[in-house]
């Protein structure tokens, strides 16, 4: 007998882990008998609740017509919302000159696309685009009165135009001043670090809906008459620096977890301030709080639909006007449905997206 | 180049008079007087809490003096920040705990600071950081994360982002005491490297066997006071002082 082989062994494969969905279903939902029996009654009790609802928003749904005849079967009536489209997206928009809401919808989707697709190169000119030339081009195009288009007072914007105007501003304003409102706080200048806590304290603690009443009502009565202030404009200063309060409290939970050796390593190497910051401390502290900061920027884009309060009509608005059409009487569910699974995709895509984006972050640190 | 090299060479790199420092009421550094000439090394040690870290911290003003003078490469430390940051460019430091920017690839650590403080294109900081990491042998991990390699690995990226910046003192503050036994010797040797090349250093450590190979002199201190200063030979036979004795005999008795 030889004590040693002839030939080598043949690399083995790994034990496989995942074999397609019924390996899944049997390693997760009916590993033994008990496992298997209370999946069973979790599945069979989340049918029976959740049947109606498939059986009202899908099977006994009306989807196609013009009409309130159109809604005949005892499910839910589409038409409403189908009738009511272009409200819900451009509100009181002129008709005619929809399609310059449609250039900034487009622009703004080929932006996020390209922003988010990892293959496409030079993220960096697209990110600054995306951040200081297309809220100028927006703004040109959706107010118009310069270079030849016409003017669309705010008044008319709505809809879901609106509500992403507002959260669009909400969320890339409030970031930056949340950021350097964090810094200040930290500040060793007593005039600087008062300044910020004092700010951020008196934002924190008023309620949003107090601050849309103070720009709509009060600060015209600070104002010259004379200075015309638009309402919206107001509106989303308000809602930028009430939502910069809570950003600046976010970062700064991140600044003060990142260690001061860090600080020092890179003044030891010759770095001013700023560089400091936004070379070293803020890329690794904002990175441990995107969690927060996407949570802040979900909170931000629901409370967008406040400014109704304040007279401005934004999707849940508009949609809530159309309810008191005495055409469409009676179709209340399928407005708020409608609307909540508007506000539920934009959430739950950046939600997701902030996932996505913290797994590539991860540079195997702990 | 820089301000400091068209000063003649008899000049001191590093001087300190009657440097005094309080944490509150807490007098931590008590009239330190040192010079140290150009191409010196030098190894503190010590007991915790005697000063050590604070007093090489001062040298690049990581920490504020309240008392006395510091003059670097001829550059008086004022609390002028352009003219700190003059003596901080000349200055690396290493620390104990490494401080790798651990968002930045080792490549990058080293060319953050020839990019944006020294103004060098990228091509040229990121040949210069190759060449340095080949020094310290290390230029195979270039483009990997600092949480990738091992303490001693990663102190040795900590070297040689410092070298990047061409500095012409290195401080360090207790380079090996976080670093496994095993990966104490191959930063040493790195140091001991760098010693025999020329580079003014500071060194804040209990490695006596690198202070009996390197040092120029080995300076001991005790509650924020240099108690004795002697050449490594005469430092560690005939220690003079009896708080130095009782040091000693701790540090090399077990
Ligand atoms: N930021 C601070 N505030 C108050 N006291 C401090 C501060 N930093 C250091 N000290 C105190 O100053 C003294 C000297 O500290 P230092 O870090 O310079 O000592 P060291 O000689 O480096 O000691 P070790 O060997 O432990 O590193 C210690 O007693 C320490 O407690
Ligand atoms: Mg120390």
């Amino acid at each position: 007998m030889t004590a040693f082989r002839e030939q080598m062994i043949a690399q083995r494969q790994p034990p496989d882990q995942r074999r397609g969905v019924i390996g899944w279903l049997r390693t997760n939902l009916f590993a033994g008998p008990i496992n298997s029996i209370i999946s069973l009654i979790v599945i069979a009790i989340a049918i029976r609740l959740l049947w109606p609802v498939i059986d009202w928003a899908f099977i006994e749904a009306d989807w196609v017509g013009n009409s309130r005849e159109a809604c005949t079967s005892d499910g839910a009536c589409w038409v409403f919302i189908s009738a009511r489209w272009n409200q819900i997206v451009y509100g009181f928009y002129p008709e005619a000159l929809r399609w310059r809401v449609d250039i900034v919808f487009a622009i703004f989707a080929a932006l996020i696309a390209w922003l988010i697709v990892p293959k496409l190169p030079a993220k960096k000119s697209v990110g600054i685009f995306a951040l200081i030339g297309f809220p100028i081009v927006s703004w040109i195009l959706l107010l118009g009165g310069m270079f030849g288009l016409d003017h669309v007072p705010t008044r008319l914007w709505g809809g879901l135009m609106l509500t992403l105007t507002i959260a669009a501003v909400g969320i890339v304003g409030s970031l930056p001043i949340g950021v350097l409102l964090a810094l200040g706080r930290r500040s060793k200048m007593p005039l600087v670090k008062g300044v910020c806590v004092v700010f951020i304290e008196f934002w924190r603690g008023v309620p949003l809906i107090t601050v849309l009443f103070m720009a709509s009502v009060m600060l015209p009565l600070f104002v010259p008459a004379q200075m015309e202030f638009d309402k919206l404009l107001r509106a989303l200063i308000g809602i930028m620096l009430f939502w910069s309060a809570y950003m600046a409290e976010v970062v700064r939970g991140g600044l003060q977890a990142i260690p001061k050796g860090q600080s020092e390593a890179g003044a030891a190497l010759g770095l001013g301030y700023w560089q400091r910051m936004g070379l070293i401390v803020l890329p690794q502290a904002l990175k441990l709080v995107i969690p927060g900061i996407v949570n802040t920027f979900i909170s931000l884009f629901k409370d967008t639909s406040l400014v109704l309060i304040i007279g401005l009509f934004d999707v849940l608005a508009i949609i809530q006007a159309g309810l008191t059409d005495s055409d469409w009487l009676g179709f209340a569910i399928e407005g708020y449905v409608f609307a909540a699974l508007i506000f539920w995709v934009f959430c739950f895509s950046m939600s997701r997206y902030s996932q996505y984006i913290e797994n590539r972050l991860n540079t195997g640190h702990k | 180049m820089s301000e400091a090299n068209a000063i003649s060479n008899n000049t001191p790199m590093i001087e300190l008079k009657r440097l005094n420092k309080w944490y509150g009421d807490f007098h931590v550094l008590r009239d330190i007087d040192l010079t140290v000439k150009r191409g010196e090394r030098i190894v503190i040690c010590g007991p915790s809490g005697s000063g050590k870290s604070t007093m090489i911290r001062c040298i690049n003003h990581l920490e504020e003096h309240q008392q006395g003078e510091i003059v670097v490469g001829g550059i008086q430390m004022t609390r002028d920040i352009k003219r700190i940051e003059q003596i901080r460019r000349n200055v690396g430091m290493v620390f104990q705990h490494f401080n790798l920017f651990p968002h930045l690839t080792v490549l990058e650590n080293c060319c953050l600071s020839p990019i944006w403080v020294q103004k060098k294109p990228r091509r040229e900081a990121e040949k210069t950081a190759m060449e340095y990491l080949e020094r310290v042998k290390i230029a195979n991990q270039a483009r990997k994360y600092p949480g990738q390699l091992s303490g001693g690995q990663q102190q040795r990226v900590a070297i040689a982002r410092s070298l990047c910046m061409s500095p012409e003192v290195m401080l360090f503050d207790e380079p090996t005491s976080a670093l496994d036994p095993e990966m104490i010797k191959e930063v040493l040797d790195v140091m001991v490297e760098l010693a025999q090349e020329g580079m003014t250093m500071l060194c804040v450590t209990h490695e006596m066997g690198f202070a009996k190979t390197v040092a120029d002199r080995v300076i001991f201190m005790d509650e924020g006071q240099i108690i004795e200063e002697n050449a490594p030979h005469e430092f560690f036979n005939n220690p003079r002082s009896l708080r130095t004795q009782t040091f000693l005999s701790q540090i090399l008795g077990h």
